[in-house]
């Protein structure tokens, strides 16, 4: 493939309709009729209903219906796709029947003519509450006491043990055995676009479309079919423009059953468009974890086992992926370190709050933490370099693929390379000097380190609940452009672009002349989706394979155009060529397809005439036209490959941040935010960048800002942005930022996947900075959101 | 009860009877169907409903309807004019500001008011700016840069 755009800073091509403002999400797509629908929620953490009564709202002007949980038994149930040995899976029904367990659980949805008297009209249902005790913390959960779902006997969903290795005597054999409590606190991935659905049925053709604010169009499709009760080719659905998700919109959501149901039921168009307190109740939670580490190492600093005991707050019910996610935090428990034995425990509870779920980087966030958490604690006991105890364990390029004590086979990695880079690029020895020096002059000046590595292009299908290819179609139409169907369903990271720059490059064309679709189950071929970065390598090796077939085809056709053999012909910059000629042509610009001569209506007709070679345009014409055809070959240009990955992929990086503390006030102030990060081969570095800087600002609000608390009522006590905090403008330092390419060699584009990297490699390093200037007071950790106040403290006790 | 208003929308004048306790926000989005104009909180905190009245950008969630009686607005979708995008537009473009888009409107009527007020802002001082507008995508930094080259092209 000849390279005119891959690798290249290309301009999105998604928007010009964005930045205009008329691009569509789910709120801006008008269907006359539409009904509105607002939801009854519950104010409790955990009660028991003795009654409803809609009969006020019923009366109230607009108001069409009122569903309650005895009207949609038999819808759902709400799925989880998770297949955990002994996992517990409670039954999670769409509108909550006798009781409610988690603040936000829907209990009534109210249809009205417009949204105002929806909204209106809810504060009329009269919910008879009968509160019961409410289990809110993980660690009392486990322990018993009150029984979420009585039928389980406890609030244990799972137990899992994972490892290789003896890890007993791994640490009974280290010099040092270091332990530390880690808290993840839980997080709300604050899309912002909230959640949204336009259902609309065709009682006639019995159709129901249904668009959504989702990663996974075709998953949805498939549950929705199974919830609602309609067969899965009578469903389609579409994703519109989505704003956001961060796994929040990889799921299946009581509300999307709901409104297909309605509309079904009322034989209208209904929707619903979360408000922003909706969207912090009841849109899945990320993280949620506590646990305790145990580290062994020997005195010159190599690591021996590590063992993680963790408490998952799993929430009162599954979403789709909910007692997935700490099984990724105990496969990447080897971080960038050969760790001989590891060991996770995990204690998957259930707790009367949210469900927590995949929030960018879905259990590797917590994974990376612990790791690199615990290596700072080593380094800080041992007293040697944390830059250099890493690079100590670190596995050497040419042993890969290396095999982690958690059962994954690394593909690829130079992590000392990245290592190296980041420490070139910040200063790093005189870095440590400056720090000498200020802390005798009394400044609180920390260093920060993460070298983090992390699991991507989710991933091989033995390994994931519902498949883990991904599809695309690429077509010549008879006009020559390009159509380029993908069954990845992105939302910001921008492969309309970067997809076209793989077919466009593969195909010899412009990049105008290539369109990618995607996200509408009525026009793409089964897919699975966006998430776990996977789009790019998963969906962009289906392009690229997708368009090799397609142009084996090609070539054929264009031999027997040609009249020679399919072999001797060359394809370069769009065009097939006489081998022998094909030097002679070069820069000859022949003309195409004589669109201006045709009659009108006419298709033209491909000139082969004395030519000596074609382009893929005239060939994709000639197969529609299907007169020219060699034997045997079917008309039309266009091929669907479904790609399977062999493995996963690893990327990684070296984070590098240098903090101040300010002794006044415990304010924390950066000073340097370096990143070099190693996502394969880059298709398009601006948008690269982009990832890596949203994913490091959403790791910044992780460390210094963001928890969703619930008090121990199970009160939701951060339900608006004014009380849970996401990172502003101001909030973030200027990001330098650099990379290492080391190729995949899972996919033949070598790439690897970035959308989750920021929020895995950041978060350790932040902290760690934080840690590193606070230790002068003897702290050796710190618990997120790292609060001024905390800080504070410590200088002042 | 409703109430009649005449409000001037991306230069073209409208009247109109609503309620009065309809938000601006959803009069520009449903009553005028100007869906560009985002809502990200309902609540004044994120800034994706940023429009100009009268050349101030306000949160149109924040404000009713009947406050803009006799008001001119603009919302992101006049930006265009002659067919030719608005320099911030085209930096947003040009820097890769934005990522899926949905705070993006907002971001853009804020970052104009920023260069408006001063034509050559500094970095600090367009961060300051943009405070009121949340982005979950892309970390500002692009968004800073997209100001800088909207500034750069103005007084260029
Ligand atoms: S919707 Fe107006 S500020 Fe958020
Ligand atoms: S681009 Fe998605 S919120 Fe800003």
């Amino acid at each position: 493939m000849a390279n005119k755009y891959v690798g290249q800073r290309i301009k999105r091509t998604e928007d010009p309709r964005l930045i205009k403002g008329l691009a569509h999400y789910v709120d801006d797509i008008r269907l006359p009729d539409t009904l509105h629908v607002a939801f009854v929620r519950s104010l409790y953490a955990h009660a028991r209903i003795n009654g409803i009564d809609a009969s006020e709202a019923l009366k109230a002007s607009g108001v069409v219906a009122v569903y309650t949980g005895k009207d949609v038994a038999k819808v759902g149930p709400v799925p989880c796709a998770s297949a955990l040995p002994g996992l517990k899976v409670p039954d999670y029904r769409v509108l909550a029947q006798d009781k409610v367990f988690f603040v936000g659980h829907p209990i009534a949805a109210v249809v009205a003519t417009d949204a105002y008297s929806a909204r209106d009209a809810i504060d009329l249902v009269v919910v008879d509450y009968e509160d019961l005790p409410p289990v809110v913390d993980v660690e009392e959960a486990a322990k018993g006491g009150t029984i979420i779902h009585e039928d389980f006997g406890d609030n244990i969903a799972y137990k899992l043990t994972a490892g290789e290795g003896d890890i007993d005597a791994a640490l009974a054999g280290a010099d040092k055995v270091i332990k530390q409590r880690i808290v993840h606190q839980r997080l709300a991935p604050i899309a912002m676009e909230g959640r949204g659905v336009l259902a609309r049925y065709f009682p006639g053709e019995e159709e129901l479309t249904v668009w959504s604010s989702t990663q996974i169009p075709h998953l949805l499709r498939t549950q929705l079919a199974l919830m609602i009760g309609i067969p899965e080719n009578k469903l389609r659905v579409i994703t519109p423009e989505v704003g956001g998700a961060f796994g929040s919109k990889l799921n299946v959501y009581a509300e999307e059953a709901l409104l297909g149901w309605i509309s079904i039921k009322l034989g209208k168009p209904v929707k619903w468009i979360e408000g922003r307190r909706e969207n912090i109740q009841a849109t899945i939670h990320g993280r949620g974890q506590v646990g305790y580490v145990e580290i062994g190492c020997k005195n010159d600093g190599t690591i021996t086992g590590l063992r993680y005991n963790v408490f998952a707050d799993l929430g009162a019910y599954h979403q789709l992926l909910t007692p997935a996610i700490p099984t990724l935090t105990g496969l990447m428990l080897s971080g960038a370190y050969k760790i001989p034995a590891i060991q996770i425990n995990i204690t998957g509870c259930f707790t009367n709050k949210m469900a927590t779920d995949a929030y960018r980087g879905a259990g590797r966030p917590e994974a990376t933490y612990v790791v690199e958490r615990a290596m700072d604690l080593v380094a800080a006991e041992l007293g040697i370099d944390p830059a250099e105890l890493r690079r100590r364990n670190f596995p050497a390029a040419a042993e890969f693929p290396f095999h982690t004590a958690t059962g994954l086979d690394y593909d690829s990695g130079n992590y000392e390379a990245a290592l190296n880079k980041a420490q070139e690029m910040i200063g790093y020895a005189k870095l440590r000097d400056e720090q000498k020096k200020a802390r005798e002059e009394g400044r609180l000046l920390g260093i920060g380190i993460s070298t983090y590595v992390e699991i991507c292009a989710l991933g091989p299908s033995q390994a994931m609940p519902a498949g883990g290819w991904e599809s695309a179609t690429v077509r010549i139409e008879p006009t020559g452009k390009v159509t380029v169907l993908t069954g990845a369903s992105p939302h910001g990271q921008g492969q309309e672009t970067s997809f076209a720059q793989i077919a466009a490059d593969e195909l010899g064309v412009d990049l105008n002349d290539v369109t990618v679709i995607h996200g509408d189950t009525g026009i793409v071929q089964y897919g699975i989706g966006t998430f776990g970065s996977r789009a790019t390598a998963v969906g962009g090796t289906a392009v690229l394979i997708a368009i090799q077939k397609l142009k084996e085809k090609a070539n054929k056709i264009a031999a027997h155009m040609l009249k020679t053999d399919a072999a001797s012909l060359a394809f370069e910059g769009g065009r097939y060529s006489r081998q022998a000629v094909a030097a002679a042509t070069t820069g000859v610009s022949e003309p195409v397809v004589p669109v201006g001569e045709a009659p009108a209506g006419a298709l033209p007709q491909p000139e082969t005439e004395g030519k000596s070679s074609l382009t893929i345009q005239d060939i994709a014409l000639a197969a529609h036209l299907a007169k020219e055809l060699p034997p045997d070959t079917e008309p039309g240009l266009s091929a669907t490959y479904f790609f399977e990955p062999k493995n996963f992929t690893f990327p990684f990086g070296t984070h590098i941040v240098v903090v101040e503390v300010e002794r006044e006030t415990g304010d924390v102030k950066f000073l340097r935010y370096v990143a070099v990060d190693d996502c394969g081969k880059v298709i398009n570095p601006m948008l690269v960048d982009g990832q890596i800087q949203g994913g490091i600002v959403q790791s910044i609000g992780q460390a210094l800002y963001e928890e969703v608390v619930y008090d121990d009522q199970g009160q939701l006590v951060t339900g608006s942005l004014m009380d849970y905090a996401i990172p502003r403008a101001t909030h973030v330092p200027w990001l330098e930022l650099d990379r290492t390419e080391t190729p995949s060699p899972v996919n033949p584009l070598g790439v690897k996947g970035v959308g989750e990297a920021g929020t895995i490699g950041a978060t350790p390093a932040i902290v760690g900075a934080i840690v590193d200037a606070m230790s002068p007071f003897g702290v050796r950790h710190l618990d997120m959101p790292v609060k001024p106040e905390a800080l504070w403290r410590i200088i002042n006790q | 009860m409703q109430k009649a208003i005449s409000v001037s929308v991306n230069g073209v004048s409208h009247q109109h009877d609503v309620e009065p306790r309809l938000l601006l926000v959803h009069y520009l989005r449903d009553v005028l169907g100007l869906t560009g104009t985002h809502i990200g909180c309902e609540t004044s905190l994120c800034g994706a409903c940023t429009i100009l009245l009268d050349g101030q950008a306000v949160k149109s969630c924040t404000m009713l309807a009947v406050q803009a009686d006799g008001a001119e607005v603009t919302t992101i979708e006049g930006l265009v004019k002659d067919g030719k995008l608005h320099p911030m537009q085209e930096g947003f473009w040009e820097r890769h500001g934005l990522q899926c888009g949905y705070c993006t409107p907002g971001m853009i009527i804020a970052a104009t008011q920023i260069i408006d007020r001063n034509a050559n802002p500094s970095r600090e001082e367009i961060r300051h700016g943009l405070e009121g507008n949340l982005c979950r995508c892309t970390g500002y930094q692009h968004i800073v840069e997209a100001v800088e080259y909207a500034a750069k092209k103005r007084s260029a």
